[in-house]
């Protein structure tokens, strides 16, 4: 692979960019592979890469119905944390957050980590304790988070109204560390290391039934011909059930619609991400000028990947109250991604009854974030049969009870 | 230059002049004019910059569609960024300024990007700016944001100083689109009888046919047009909305429209914009059609527009847009745009046709006896000019480019590369499209539209939405959307028109065909994000294979028009580049809204104190007049304190608490939940509901109950009152009566619906007065009217009775650890006890008190408090609450989840108290730390704070909290950190009840 710098950009632009090689292969698939891994999203693309680069797995191909990260991962409010409350929670976005940290060099691939600041308005007295316990927590966690008060918020949102009529902001949670990344690039930049490193990713290509014996995976059914594996992962968000379902097992999930929206491109306004629970909605600003707008989820359970409007003008309304000026902007665009909901809201990185075969999903409303965490975990889990990153969030935690519920803290929005 | 014609301009009236500035500049324009044809009218033809290169930018369209033309619209309150200069109809005193730019408009030190753009195509930024890692944030990033983004932010400090409401509509046909096709299918649908609506973004009916020309029926179109609208006037089951955009399709007939009622007169009183949200059985999508550009180099210069739009300048707004304007074209249509420049005296130096056909078309003869020079098979090599257009190169449209044959001086260069149906709306609920070959263009797929709750066909395309692109064909097909809608077969034939046969389209997508790198680089498809040729062939070349990703890696189409202009040509380009069929590539998703719509019509209404209303109780009145320190409690606002002069909020907090367990307090406990159940079935359901038993209460009794969810997890409490042998009153919290309204309905509805039993929430029905302390029931004797005395009204019981004449209902309950009554009353009477209270009470020394008193005595009796003690984590055994949960019962919500393994464990974290070493007060939320750290490196925890207040009554702090084998290790010491993680608090580990641990406070 030619590495990607400035340089390059100039020893292009001299033969007018004629000379750039594919960013990933785009191959047949081969009979067999040690590995597959089912869903080319930020997950699935992260488990193959870090297969590869923890473990040496390298005979690995990551299959995808459509076009690689054209999921959740293409179509969310690309927001990181890790200010979770419960300790699994905390750790996994916390090695996610810290693997954004250094993504760029690591891939070679520019995916714009900006750790601009992410806060969490306090607007209740019961928000300001949560807060505060989530603080707490996040002291002996490792994260990094402070408890601001609202003049401090003020400096860091000139845009934000401190004093609505209706919740005044009593304060907030920040982490300053926390931020966001160009979500199209993270699938593309560990899209063309996997390509990089050998792997196959094959686009296009549907999985139609899961092949196994005697209790052991062997490989899958595509729309493309048979393809064999020793192990498998299924990495398929919204789409999970329906999978495992090919696998010959059930999961607590469900898939709604998660709404969002971005307004038109403006001159910079706003350097950091602002969540407000209390109220229903979450904002920050892209580069590129738009104000990105995160709702809530849908109520019903639906595979459509369409925007309703109930949601957006909840949430809508809401920001007007938090940042007035956004009166006066135009929404550009609306659109829904399908999330996989568990009952505890937190995901699942397991072992599944199939012997050979793990399941990531459920990651509900709070996926992007975690992308390399999520990998890095499940690669292990895959490689070794287990990981302190993945342990708690097992399958058999519903069976137990033994929820990681974060409602606590979150509210809402992840 | 461009300028206003002598005479002409159907929609502008010259006798009104208007007065308006563009960047600080005084012009004029006339009444009807937009701001782009009062600016051309001026010779403004520069009008903003590109986004990436800040390439000078004319307008190039005259309606939704335009890319170019954005303007910063009014000033203070009401400015507003990136409004398009097309769709913005002039008023006297109108300002408007460029966008993009610094220090102005003509001198952009930005354009440098246009030199270095050899260097800048497109993702060069995923390849660059990784080095050093620490600049990303601090210098590459902040310098990008500040060249991006293309309009000001308004003032954060401003409140928009207009107002939006909505508008909520049922029809059974909603008709978007007033131009010939929407007014014939929705004068059609209203001859049926049926309730209709017909909505127009403009401000004018018809569409483009007046400015197309034409006859219908032996009349000329304008004519037929008034026709059509008088008729649909006249019928009261029709409502006609212009300056109305059709904005979203939703699912199961959901449409949202979006009226912009004063932005063309800002002086108007009432709200700037309506949002629509209707309901209709069958949506007809009259949407008309975009004209796409042609892709050749130089294509972005102010002065290159659509020959459509040249057209309707000309005729709608009397403007010039140069003396001489070279047309250039693959098909048709374009040559009206030349007859119409030479009707009104304008040269046409050149018709660039890069068809060669056998024979002229009706159009072309026209054309040529007019003295016009076609040049078939002919392309533009290269437009001539850099803030304007100075004339164009043309060459051979089969070649590669750089074979110049001749260049022509020009000002204007009108190009048409053909139609592309306006197929947006049709698509946002799911319909499907084709791709039509013959005509070049996506048209909807009518046997995939998109479907309703009965899998019929919701959605309807009339017109040249539908992909008919002659006045006949628009006709004959908006009497078959009609019919299509309707499910009435046809009554009458469609209006006959007479139009010119037209010769085929070529499809172009370049230009010319074979266009060398050099040319590629130049020409533009997305003009605002500075998207090229080359750009969609280098995310080919790079594998960004899938239209999404081509979309995505090189911004195409994702400006503020989406890519109405933009979209096919990029795709084609893209199917090109990787040798596949349109069709197979396929579209980007259309998404709501069609042209962006103001964040404020979308809150409509709810705005400032009425953004979520304030539930207010009977005494908040009362309350807020005497220094009431106001919290949100749910939709609620509870009193934190009521301070009295010169107090500071803990002062008030702690007299509150003193002087309720010394004297009396008053608690407004309105905001309490109040469910009532009823039925038959009563006992039995909230023995399902409740952890104990509640079927066993006698009337006239009080229970204490706890609730979980399925999973066990406590999720509320109260206090139960059975009424009679059908009735039970369930108390809430305060934040819960919705929700656990909402669940038992649930359970009702879904699972017990045989059950007899009804819930009723009359939180609201009735007002509630907590009357506390010692003094509690002498300030009721003292009112008199029903017997309170110990023997009369034991704890735990409830009487109904009368005080001074108000009929009550007494509690006998206590949640402070005191005597304590609670008194419920229809709330028209709440006031009038709460004064009665405070009046009588006034010699028992009462004082009304807070939330925060509420909670320090509740901890200090060691009450648990939902959302405190509880987080949707804990059970009722952590919080040693055995005694509430029924052994007998077979069955009750959370039952079987307590058997599970983790809820059975040993090791739960259970409550105890806790008092801080040093008598301070431990940090709400704070982690008792263990030894050594997990296998994530996370410090192990053994315990947490769940409420921690300082004591008035005991003068040190008390906290509660969850502890591993806490009710074991009464005596210990541990350490809480705090947020830093190193600074520890030692805090012993106590009984959780502080406070009269024989209850004989309440029980006197």
């Amino acid at each position: 692979m030619r590495s990607y710098s400035a340089f390059a950009v100039a020893r292009e632009a001299a033969r007018y960019h004629m000379g750039w090689e594919r960013a990933w292969a785009s191959p047949e698939p081969k009979k067999k592979y040690e590995v597959i891994i089912i869903g080319a999203g930020g997950h699935g693309l992260a488990t193959a890469y870090y297969l590869g680069k923890n473990f040496g797995i390298t005979n690995v191909a990551v299959i995808e119905k459509g076009w690689l990260g054209g999921g959740n991962t293409g179509r969310n409010t690309t927001i990181i944390r890790s200010n979770y409350l419960q300790d699994p929670s905390a750790a996994i976005y916390e090695k996610a957050r810290s693997l954004y940290e250094t993504m760029s060099q690591d891939l070679n691939y520019n995916v714009m980590f900006s750790p601009r600041g992410v806060m969490m308005l306090a607007q209740t007295q019961h928000e300001i304790r949560g807060y505060q316990r989530t603080a707490h927590a996040n002291a002996l966690q490792g994260v990094t988070t402070e408890w601001i008060s609202p003049g401090r918020v003020k400096e860091l949102v000139p845009i934000i109204n401190l004093d609505g009529p209706r919740y005044p902001v009593l304060g907030a949670l920040w982490q300053a560390r926390a931020g966001t990344a160009r979500h199209d690039a993270v699938a593309w930049g560990y899209a063309r290391a996997c390509s990089d490193m050998g792997m196959h990713v094959i686009q296009k290509c549907e999985v139609t039934g899961v092949r196994q014996e005697g209790g052991k995976v062997t490989g899958v059914t595509t729309t493309r011909g048979d393809i064999g594996c020793d192990k498998l992962g299924i990495v398929v968000a919204g789409h999970s059930g329906h999978v495992a379902d090919m696998a010959g097992f059930r999961l607590p999930v469900e898939s709604v619609a998660l709404q969002a929206l971005v307004s038109e491109p403006i001159k910079p306004c706003m350097d950091v991400v602002v969540m407000a629970n209390t109220v229903h909605g979450y904002m920050s600003q892209s580069d590129k000028g738009e104000m990105v707008i995160g709702g809530g989820a849908d109520g019903y359970n639906n595979y459509t990947q369409r925007g309703s409007f109930h949601h957006i003008e909840e949430t809508v309304r809401a920001l007007v109250e938090t940042f007035p000026m956004i009166s006066r902007l135009k929404m550009l665009r609306q659109w829904g991604g399908i999330v996989d909901m568990t009952g505890d809201r937190s995901p699942i990185l397991s072992k599944t009854p199939l012997e050979g075969c793990f399941i990531n999903c459920g990651w509900g409303t709070g996926g992007f974030k975690a992308i390399p965490g999520s990998g890095w975990g499940m690669a292990e889990l895959m490689a070794k049969g287990q990981s302190p990153l993945t342990d708690a969030f097992s399958l058999d935690r519903f069976k137990e009870g033994r929820f990681i519920d974060e409602s606590v803290a979150a509210g809402v929005a992840h | 230059m461009s300028t206003r014609l002598a005479t002409g301009g159907r929609l502008i009236d010259r006798s009104k002049q208007q007065s308006f500035t563009f960047n600080g500049k005084r012009l004029t324009g006339c009444a009807g004019d937009t701001l782009a044809s009062a600016l051309l009218a001026n010779d403004q033809m520069l009008m903003g910059r590109s986004f990436k290169y800040h390439r000078p930018r004319g307008v190039v369209a005259s309606g939704a569609e335009e890319p170019n033309a954005l303007v910063g619209l009014g000033t203070g309150a009401r400015f507003e960024p990136n409004q398009r200069a097309t769709t913005t109809e002039l008023f006297d005193g109108l300002s408007a300024t460029s966008q993009n730019h610094w220090p102005s408009l003509e001198f952009d030190v930005g354009a440098v990007n246009t030199k270095l753009a050899r260097f800048l195509p497109a993702g060069f930024y995923y390849k660059t700016f990784m080095w050093p890692r620490s600049f990303w944030k601090h210098v590459y990033e902040p310098v990008i944001r500040q060249s991006a983004g293309l309009g000001k932010a308004p003032d954060a400090e401003t409140r928009d100083a207009d107002t939006y409401e909505h508008f909520y509509a049922y029809v059974d046909h909603l008709v978007i689109g007033g131009g010939i096709a929407g007014l014939e299918t929705a004068k059609r649908l209203g001859e049926t009888g049926a309730r209709v609506l017909l909505v127009e973004q403009t401000a004018h009916w018809g569409g483009r046919a007046p400015v197309d020309g034409g006859e219908v029926e032996g009349q000329p179109v304008t004519e037929y047009i008034a026709g059509l609208l008088a008729a649909l006037n006249a019928m009261e089951n029709v409502t006609l909305r212009s300056r109305t955009m059709g904005a979203g399709i939703y699912d199961h007939g959901y449409a949202l429209a979006y009226e912009r009622l004063s932005d063309h007169a800002p002086t108007t009183q009432g709200p700037r914009h309506r949002l629509w949200r209707i309901r209709a059985g069958q949506i007809v999508t009259a949407t008309g059609a975009i004209e796409r550009p042609l892709s050749f180099a130089g294509n972005d210069i102010p002065g290159v527009m659509l020959a459509s739009a040249v057209r309707d300048y000309v005729e709608n707004w009397a403007i010039s847009p140069g003396d001489r304007t070279v047309i250039v074209t693959n098909n048709d249509d374009a040559y009206r745009t030349a007859l119409v420049l030479k009707s009104h005296g304008l040269d046409v130096p050149a018709i660039i046709d890069a068809r060669v056909l056998p024979t002229d078309s009706a159009l072309m003869a026209e054309a040529r006896a007019k003295g016009i020079a076609i040049h078939q098979g002919h392309a533009i090599d290269h437009v001539m000019g850099t803030k304007r257009v100075r004339g164009v190169a043309i060459c051979s449209h089969a070649g590669e480019g750089g074979a110049v044959i001749e260049e022509i001086p020009c000002e204007c260069v009108a190009m048409s590369g053909g139609w592309s149906p306006v197929v947006h709306l049709w698509s946002h609920c799911g319909g499907k499209l084709n791709w039509d070959q013959a005509n070049a263009m996506f048209r909807p797929d009518l046997t995939r539209a998109p479907t309703g709750d009965k899998g019929q066909a919701f959605v309807t395309p009339a017109g040249a939405a539908n992909g008919a692109m002659t006045l006949g064909d628009v006709l004959e097909d908006a009497v078959a959307a009609a019919e299509r809608a309707s499910g009435d077969t046809r009554t009458s034939d469609a209006p006959k028109a007479v139009v010119a046969v037209e010769a085929p389209l070529a499809p172009v997508w370049m230009m010319p065909q074979g266009a060398s790198i050099k040319h590629r680089m130049k020409a533009w498809l997305d003009y605002q994000n500075d998207v090229k040729v080359s750009d969609v062939q280098l995310a080919a070349r790079e594998g960004f294979e899938s239209v999404e990703h081509a979309k995505r890696y090189t911004t195409l189409g994702m400006a503020t028009d989406q890519g109405k202009l933009s979209n096919i040509n990029g795709l084609a380009i893209l199917s090109g580049a990787l040798g596949a069929e349109i069709p197979q590539v396929g579209t980007t998703t259309f998404r709501p809204p069609y042209t962006p719509i103001s964040m404020g019509a979308i809150a409509g209404e709810a705005r400032a104190e009425i953004f979520q209303p304030i539930r207010k109780t009977p005494i908040h009145d009362w309350l807020d007049k005497n220094g009431a320190e106001w919290e949100p409690v749910g939709h609620w606002r509870r009193p934190y304190c009521i301070k009295q002069a010169g107090e500071t909020t803990e002062q008030a907090v702690h007299r509150e608490v003193k002087n309720t367990r010394e004297n009396l307090g008053l608690l407004d406990a309105s905001t309490l939940g109040k469910l009532i159940v009823k039925g038959k079935d009563a006992g039995k359901f909230l023995d399902m509901l409740y952890t104990n038993m509640m079927s066993t209460l006698k009337p006239g009794r009080c229970r204490y109950g706890l609730m979980c969810n399925e999973n066990g997890f406590l999720m509320d409490d109260g206090v139960v009152a059975r009424i009679d042998e059908d009735t039970f009153l369930c108390h809430t919290t305060s934040g819960g009566a919705d929700h656990i309204h909402a669940h038992m309905e649930d359970w009702l509805q879904c699972e017990w619906w045989d059950w007899d039993v009804y819930v009723a929430n009359v939180t609201e029905q009735y007002g509630q007065i907590a009357v506390v302390g010692p003094n509690a029931r002498k300030v009721l004797e003292a009112i008199g009217g029903m017997d309170v005395s110990k023997e009369a009204l034991t704890f735990m019981g409830w009487a109904d009775g009368e005080l001074a004449g108000i009929p009550v209902r007494v509690y006998r309950i206590s949640f402070s650890g005191e005597l304590s009554y609670e008194i419920a009353v229809k709330a028209s009477y709440a006031r009038e006890l709460w004064d009665l209270l405070m009046s009588v009470g006034k010699q028992f020394n009462v004082m009304p008190y807070g939330t925060e008193a509420l909670h320090i005595m509740r901890a200090e009796k060691g009450f648990i408090m939902i959302g405190d003690e509880t987080d949707g984590t804990v059970i009722p055994q952590d919080l040693n609450l055995h005694w509430a949960i029924s052994k007998k019962k077979e069955d009750f919500m959370g039952k079987r989840a307590h058997e599970r393994a983790d809820m059975a464990r040993e090791d739960r974290w259970k409550l105890v108290g806790l008092e801080t070493v040093d008598g301070s007060v431990l940090p709400d939320g704070a982690y008792a730390v263990g030894e050594g750290t997990n296998a994530n490196g996370q410090r192990n925890v053994i315990g947490r704070v769940t409420s921690t207040y300082h004591s008035p009554t005991l003068g040190r702090g008390i906290a509660m909290g969850l502890v591993l084998h806490g009710p074991d290790r009464m005596g210990e010491v541990i350490r809480f950190a705090k947020t830093d993680g190193t600074t520890m608090i030692d805090a012993k580990i106590v009984d959780p009840v502080f406070y009269d641990k024989d209850g004989e406070m309440q029980n006197v």
